[in-house]
């Protein structure tokens, strides 16, 4: 066992180090973020291990978020379902974008573990790297981006009630930060990203202050808003194949 | 009904975690359809964005705080600033504003 062990570490511990090098900035913004997704995931009733293990299996700012949201006000299962998937659904983009980038070769146990933790910014430092993609280099990332993550979320529960309120407010801004820096770059590069958030943000007011929309919840607007905008996007602006890998760059630049 | 935050956990998590291994798993050619391709590109931009605002306008004590950051945020991550700078910036904005206005 020890000796397979260390077999695995002579062949891949040059990946490993170079993903644990970079995955510990990442890391280090994700505890900061995290703190601020543990004030909602407080506001929401969960004790700091829970924070900690929702943290630890969904690695996904937005996605959790929602939920917090929705368990906050006590959802049904089915509302939280639906709404983790559609806040999570550009996922689906970047695991199979991942899937073109693996070796036939790759079993289905790395395809598994590299998906257990995709995000924007594990996915782009991953794309990044040329040819086929090494499932050891993301196993060296994701260690300090999963402990920043989850330990971050946890002290914000537990660190939440002993905050003043200011530091609360001031914090509550990290996550819409981080979202201002995933949709902003491709939005400067790309006038029809750019044409999708400002609609977004218009259609979001008029939902949120609306007389005859204010009974929508946030997480159904959420629904109703990306199905709509992202399927009249597609129709009016299908994107090439090449459009599609010069997103891919970008991701990898911003990360 | 009662609801068990284990189970509202354990729901997140399957999702979340089905929607990021299964493509990789089960999609071994690239998918055909232009509008699912065209869609799947579109979406992450509109979802963060429909989260954004006004909802950071609302989470800040004082509302023309969370307006500014939003404004600073916008502007730092479109001159290229990281993903920490952009969070760190808003938060600072915010914290300042408020010491400033309450």
């Amino acid at each position: 066992m020890a000796r397979n062990a260390t077999g695995v570490f002579a062949r891949h511990g040059k990946a490993i180090k170079e993903g644990f090098r970079d995955g510990v900035p990442i890391g280090a913004g994700y505890f900061v973020v995290a703190f601020s997704l543990g004030i909602a995931a407080r506001s929401a009733g969960l004790t700091p291990w829970e924070g900690f293990v929702a943290s630890l299996l969904n690695n996904a700012s937005a996605g959790e978020y929602a939920a917090f949201t929705l368990i906050a006000a006590h959802a049904s299962y089915l509302e939280l379902a639906v709404v983790t998937f559609i806040t999570n659904a550009r996922y689906l983009l970047m695991s199979t974008a991942l899937s073109q980038r693996f070796s036939p070769k790759t079993g289905t146990l790395h395809r598994v573990l590299v998906g257990f933790d995709v995000t924007d910014e594990l996915f782009g430092i991953a794309i990044a790297r040329p040819g086929m993609v090494d499932p050891f280099y993301s196993y060296g990332a994701f260690v300090p981006a999963l402990t920043g993550w989850s330990t971050g979320t946890a002290l914000g529960i537990v660190m939440g009630n002993v905050l003043p309120t200011r530091a609360v407010s001031a914090l509550s801004v990290a996550l819409f930060g981080m979202f201002l820096a995933i949709i902003i770059p491709p939005a400067r590069q790309n006038r029809v990203v750019l044409g999708c958030v400002v609609v977004s943000f218009l259609a979001s007011l008029v939902f949120t202050v609306a007389p005859a929309f204010a009974s929508i919840s946030a997480g159904t607007r959420t629904i109703i808003l990306t199905v709509a905008i992202s399927s009249l996007a597609a129709l009016l602006f299908p994107v090439s194949d090449e459009e599609l890998r010069h997103g891919e760059g970008e991701d990898a630049d911003a990360a | 009904m009662q609801h068990s935050n284990l189970i509202y956990i354990a729901v997140m998590s399957a999702v979340t975690l089905s929607v990021k291994i299964l493509p990789l798993t089960l999609i071994r050619r690239p998918i055909k359809s232009r509008f699912v391709r065209s869609f799947l590109y579109y979406v992450p931009y509109v979802t963060l964005a429909v989260m954004t605002f006004p909802a950071i306008v609302q989470a800040t004590d004082v509302p023309l705080a969370g307006a500014i950051a939003l404004v600073a945020g916008i502007v730092a991550a479109w001159f290229g600033a990281s993903l920490f700078k952009v969070a760190a910036t808003c938060c600072i904005l915010v914290f300042v504003i408020e010491l400033i206005m309450l």
